[in-house]
């Protein structure tokens, strides 16, 4: 129904296509921001390979515990890696950044890190989905990997344990430009193509839900309110009919 | 209650000013669909301005804390992200409710003799609540609010001799910058809302001393009864006043259907690219304003010369102030008039629709093509309009008003 409601809306205006990326086709992420253990792997994912570099300056760590259902506790003992100027932990009460400085991001990546907040909401889903799973390697790029959603990313391919090493086979065409034709694993990571697409899955569930995390919470009280409204119409066309009886 | 109805009476005039407005204002009993929307309008304002205040509370108009504080009352903020999606939604809204209701004005020649003032006033309205629009569009501080209002105050540039100037002053500084956040989010909160308010009492008062249009183009003022009503008049309340409720709800459930399952109208009322801040030294790849500008951004466009856009841009809006004057047909409404008005009148708005569509969409030769074609078809609704309305061969419009 939930589904249904927003098709409907969506398909109220033709759909344009807004995503960054050069106009590539994208994978398309399967994303269900109610299932609170993918939120919580994909959590603890972000806190270990993003959260060094990019901040989400705008979330708190117990935000996060209550909506996906885990302890101050357990988000201390899993989730918190970063420590204030005193070297006591970050509390569960603060916001979600490191101690990466914007001057320290241009020397080693030549460009600002962007926070991630709310980066699901900016690049769509299925584009993050696409772009955590293409970087290919590149000797040409400082990084020594380039990728297919966004040419010349600045950002290293920081997944590729777990996905291995990828070779692009690329197009140049008549402009000169570089196409993306394929990619094919040459050095498999620690896990199989399958395993991997789950993990960046729940990386991204994570994004969409910390994008907006009272998603959930507003479709519920949408579906009371219409509720409200529908008994409310009834009661409004009644009076209308009552008093419109003697307009002829 | 009575007695202190009458202490308050001989103080103030409540009662008579009730009796003008609500209990005593003869409305045409025939009012259809297309008569919902001037209330509906006004509930819009309404929320508009009480959302508003809500999110001045916890808003920061700082070029450094801006899109961080609308993010903080998205969650920290115990339901901020609902007055907040109510304020994005209601801009929206009252854009979709006021080009309905200006279109009922079209079909019915409610702009025409003895309500061109109501018109007027109505146009400033518009003209007010775009520029409120767009200023309020500045304050989240995403990439689009900056490079949209980036590219419309440049298009004051292109006027001769003073552009630079202009824009200099308007901005207050050299590129859009805190100055200008600053400066925007007082005229959105305080000095447009002003206006916008007294433009409405001005709208409203006008319309009260007229009487209103309907359907038929008839004035029910020419049929009264031996008391003085006119015949074909029911109060606005209870009558009016309860229809209108049923109207308010079933708009209502459209709001509240695009705030909690859709707020963002995938990318239409939030474009996707205003969650990434302001930032002066990267381009968005595609800038485009949001939907309601799109036909006059469309037609800007179309014109390959700066300052011949500019001037067709602002032309298109100027062209609906003299719409009075341009009718010369004395048929009101589109029942009793001719073919040729009923198709200008299709047209145009099919180019209307065609050119904010356009608006949206990066250029390409072909589409820069059907632009032009749109904003022909645009400016000769008022051309074809001027030639035919003199003679036109409308049918007799009936004395009193039909079902």
């Amino acid at each position: 129904m939930r589904k249904l409601i927003t098709a409907l809306l969506l398909a109220v205006a033709p759909s344009l296509v807004f995503a960054a990326g050069g106009g590539i086709q994208l994978d398309h992420a399967n994303i269900d921001v109610s299932n609170k253990e993918a939120i919580q792997r994909g959590a603890k994912t972000f806190v270990n390979y993003c959260l060094s570099c990019h901040s989400a300056a705008y979330m708190r760590y117990n935000r996060l515990g209550a909506d996906a259902g885990m302890t101050d506790q357990q988000l201390k003992d899993n989730l918190i890696f970063t420590r204030n100027k005193k070297g006591e932990q970050t509390k569960v009460g603060e916001l979600m950044k490191n101690a990466m400085t914007e001057d320290y991001a241009k020397e080693a990546f030549g460009t600002k890190v962007p926070d991630l907040t709310v980066i699901a909401r900016s690049r769509g889903t299925d584009w993050l989905y696409t772009y955590l799973r293409t970087f290919y390697v590149d000797a040409g790029r400082p990084s020594g990997h380039n990728n297919k959603a966004f040419p010349d990313v600045g950002m290293p391919n920081v997944l590729w344990e777990m996905q291995g090493v990828q070779q692009a086979e690329i197009r140049v065409d008549d402009k000169g430009s570089r196409h993306v034709e394929s990619l094919s694993i040459i050095k498999p990571g620690t896990h199989s193509v399958a395993e991997f697409d789950q993990v960046v899955n729940d990386l991204v569930t994570y994004l969409a839900y910390m994008g907006e995390p009272m998603q959930l919470e507003r479709q519920s009280i949408g579906f009371w309110t219409l509720g409200f409204l529908l008994i409310f119409f009834v009661v409004a066309y009644m009076l209308k009919k009552e008093y419109w009886k003697d307009v002829h | 209650m009575n007695k202190l109805l009458n202490w308050v009476d001989d103080r103030f005039p409540l009662m008579s000013m009730w009796n003008d407005h609500m209990g005593k204002y003869y409305a045409p009993k025939n009012f259809n669909f297309w008569y919902f929307f001037g209330s509906l309008a006004l509930l819009v304002l309404v929320i508009q301005i009480v959302s508003g205040i809500f999110l001045t509370m916890h808003y920061k108009p700082d070029g450094a804390l801006a899109f961080a504080s609308v993010e903080y009352i998205m969650r920290d903020v115990p339901y901020g992200w609902l007055i907040r999606y109510m304020h994005s939604t209601g801009a929206s809204a009252f854009f979709i409710v006021v080009y309905l209701h200006m279109f009922r004005g079209l079909m019915y020649g409610s702009y025409k003799q003895p309500r061109e003032l109501i018109w007027l006033f109505g146009m400033l309205i518009y003209l007010a609540l775009m520029a409120e629009a767009f200023m309020g569009y500045l304050l989240p501080w995403g990439q689009m609010s900056f490079w949209g209002a980036q590219v419309i105050i440049s298009l004051f540039g292109a006027i001769p001799w003073v552009g630079d100037a202009l824009t200099l002053w308007i901005r207050g500084d050299y590129v859009i910058s805190d100055a200008t956040l600053n400066r925007f989010f007082a005229l959105h909160v305080i000095a447009l809302p002003f206006v916008l308010v007294g433009l409405i009492v001005a709208h409203l008062l006008a319309l009260h001393e007229v009487g209103s249009n309907n359907p038929d183009g008839v004035e029910i003022k020419k049929n009264k009864d031996e008391n003085g009503i006119p015949k074909d008049g029911i109060p606005f309340h209870p009558y009016y006043s309860v229809k209108d409720i049923v109207g308010v709800i079933v708009f209502l459930m459209f709001f509240v259907a695009v705030m909690f399952f859709a707020p963002e109208m995938g990318g239409y009322f939030i474009e996707h690219a205003n969650f990434v801040p302001a930032d002066p030294l990267k381009t968005p790849e595609h800038i485009a304003p949001v939907w309601y500008f799109t036909p006059f951004y469309a037609i800007l466009r179309a014109v390959p010369d700066k300052l011949m856009g500019v001037i067709a841009m602002f032309g298109s809006i100027a062209v609906l102030f003299v719409l009075p004057w341009i009718d010369r047909c004395k048929v009101k409404s589109i029942r009793y008039r001719a073919t040729i008005f009923k198709v200008n009148l299709a047209a145009f708005v099919v180019s209307f629709l065609v050119l904010g569509y356009l608006g949206m969409l990066p250029t390409t030769p072909g589409r820069t093509l059907v632009a032009q074609i749109g904003s022909i078809v645009y400016f000769g609704f008022f051309v074809v309009l001027w030639y035919t309305s003199k003679n036109e061969k409308t049918k007799p419009v009936p004395e009193r008003v039909t079902k």
